[in-house]
């Protein structure tokens, strides 16, 4: 959608997430439970990496983090070079708002607003102008196949149109990160790969992408997929070889 | 056994030469099973000899073109009418490890089926990246392979992860039992490198 952002796409830049051993604890009564222990994970641009484990592995906390959705006990999260824990409340809420996208399991969408208002928001919020922001929606409507529904309400639309929705909304304008906590969850399986199909289009126009997911099918559309047992990332598929990924895509 | 008549239903659409097979053979199962020509060759005597196809000439080329005989539709026949029987399916070695690793002490069951895991998972990612090729290039055999090859895996994860769980339930370790049953062989999961 926009050229700058574009350019970027493919090359081997800074991190455009990067969590430095972090860790989040909760206290549990007298005691407390280690959410996220010490883990160390970069994604870059044009990589979409998955993460799995069992419930209570800590997948969804490292999404909240990673999002500034929640603060890490000890630790940094970077997006795209700037520290979260640095930022005043104004300034995270901005960086959120401008920079990260986020599609969950149960879409999210207000159900007041239309598909194109849902979408607008974020870029009305951020101060571009209502025509401009409707403008901006529409072609992220289009992108999602959904162009003609955007006068639509939520409960007009079906589940899957909803999520597509939902994903419209979280690439809409010039967001780089793109967070999906289980967004297939809830959707038939044809539907599921309808989803992440745009997800991976839009990560592979450049974007970063982080999907949780307990779903081996859908963790399989991911460049690399790590795995969280307590809080701890155990294993790690490993990237896609570089080289390889290029001849593939000139074949 | 796979490659035999796999070979020999290439010849249902008129006679061909032995090069000829070899990139037909790999066209019409997604070309995820590479044959080598000696394969090829071997197969095609093997064919010749059991009176399943025959030396027809020679074409323009001078190329030895064989064609099917009536025998040879009949064997293809009833290889298409004749389930996969479990005894063609070579011995689940990921079945044998696991339940050894899950019965022998000093071994970690969780991280012998973690390493499983993410070596399943690296598999299928590259598989699903297959498939999105094969799926712009419209080349539905090479989907519906890959599919199979995605579903299977996918089992297995979630075996992997029944293993585990049940495993860890019962402390970590299985007790074999005194007096095991008999019943034949088994295999849990298809074999997903389809080699035989």
């Amino acid at each position: 959608m926009n050229a700058d952002w574009r350019a970027t796409a493919g090359t081997r830049a800074a991190p455009v997430l990067r969590f430095a051993g972090v860790s989040r604890v909760y206290p549990s009564g007298d005691a407390t439970v280690v959410a996220l222990d010490e883990v160390t994970l970069e994604v870059a641009a044009g990589e979409l990496v998955a993460v799995m484990g069992r419930s209570g592995s800590g997948k969804s906390t490292l999404l909240a983090i990673g999002g500034g959705l929640d603060t890490p006990t000890s630790g940094q999260v970077l997006v795209e070079g700037t520290p979260l824990g640095g930022l005043n409340p104004g300034a995270l809420a901005r960086l959120r708002r401008d920079r990260i996208g986020y599609v969950f399991q149960d879409f999210n969408l207000v159900s007041g607003l239309t598909a194109a208002e849902n979408v607008a928001l974020p870029r009305e919020l951020a101060g571009v102008s209502a025509r401009a922001a409707r403008r901006e929606a529409l072609a992220a409507l289009r992108e999602v196949g959904l162009v003609d529904e955007g006068d639509r309400f939520p409960d007009q639309l079906s589940g899957g149109q909803q999520q597509r929705v939902a994903v419209a909304r979280a690439v809409v304008g010039e967001r780089r990160l793109l967070l999906a906590d289980e967004p297939t969850g809830a959707l038939d399986s044809g539907t599921g790969q309808v989803i992440l199909d745009l997800i991976r289009a839009r990560v592979d126009a450049g974007a970063a992408g982080v999907l949780v997911t307990h779903e081996a099918r859908f963790a399989s559309w991911a460049d690399r997929i790590v795995f969280l047992r307590d809080g701890r990332m155990v294993d790690s598929t490993g990237g896609r070889d570089r080289a390889e990924q290029l001849l593939e895509d000139a074949s | 056994m796979t490659v035999k008549f796999g070979l020999l239903t290439l010849f249902v659409d008129g006679p061909k030469y032995g090069y000829q097979l070899r990139t037909e053979f790999e066209a019409r199962t997604g070309g995820t099973w590479p044959v080598n020509v000696g394969q090829v060759y071997t197969t095609l005597e093997r064919l010749d000899r059991d009176g399943l196809v025959a030396a027809e000439g020679t074409n323009a080329d001078g190329r030895t073109m064989y064609a099917i005989t009536d025998a040879g539709r009949v064997a293809l026949d009833t290889w298409f009418a004749t389930p996969v029987a479990d005894s063609d399916r070579p011995r689940n070695e990921l079945a044998i490890k696991l339940l050894m690793a899950a019965t022998t002490p000093g071994v970690d069951v969780t991280d012998v089926v973690q390493r499983q895991r993410t070596e399943s998972m690296r598999l299928m990612r590259d598989y699903t990246s297959l498939r999105r090729e094969a799926d712009r290039a419209d080349d539905v055999a090479g989907v519906l392979l890959l599919d199979g090859l995605v579903f299977a895996l996918e089992g297995e994860i979630r075996w992997l992860d029944h293993v585990e769980t049940t495993v860890l339930r019962r402390g970590g370790r299985l007790k074999p039992v005194a007096k095991p049953r008999r019943t034949g062989r088994l295999s849990a999961t298809p074999d997903r490198s389809g080699a035989s």
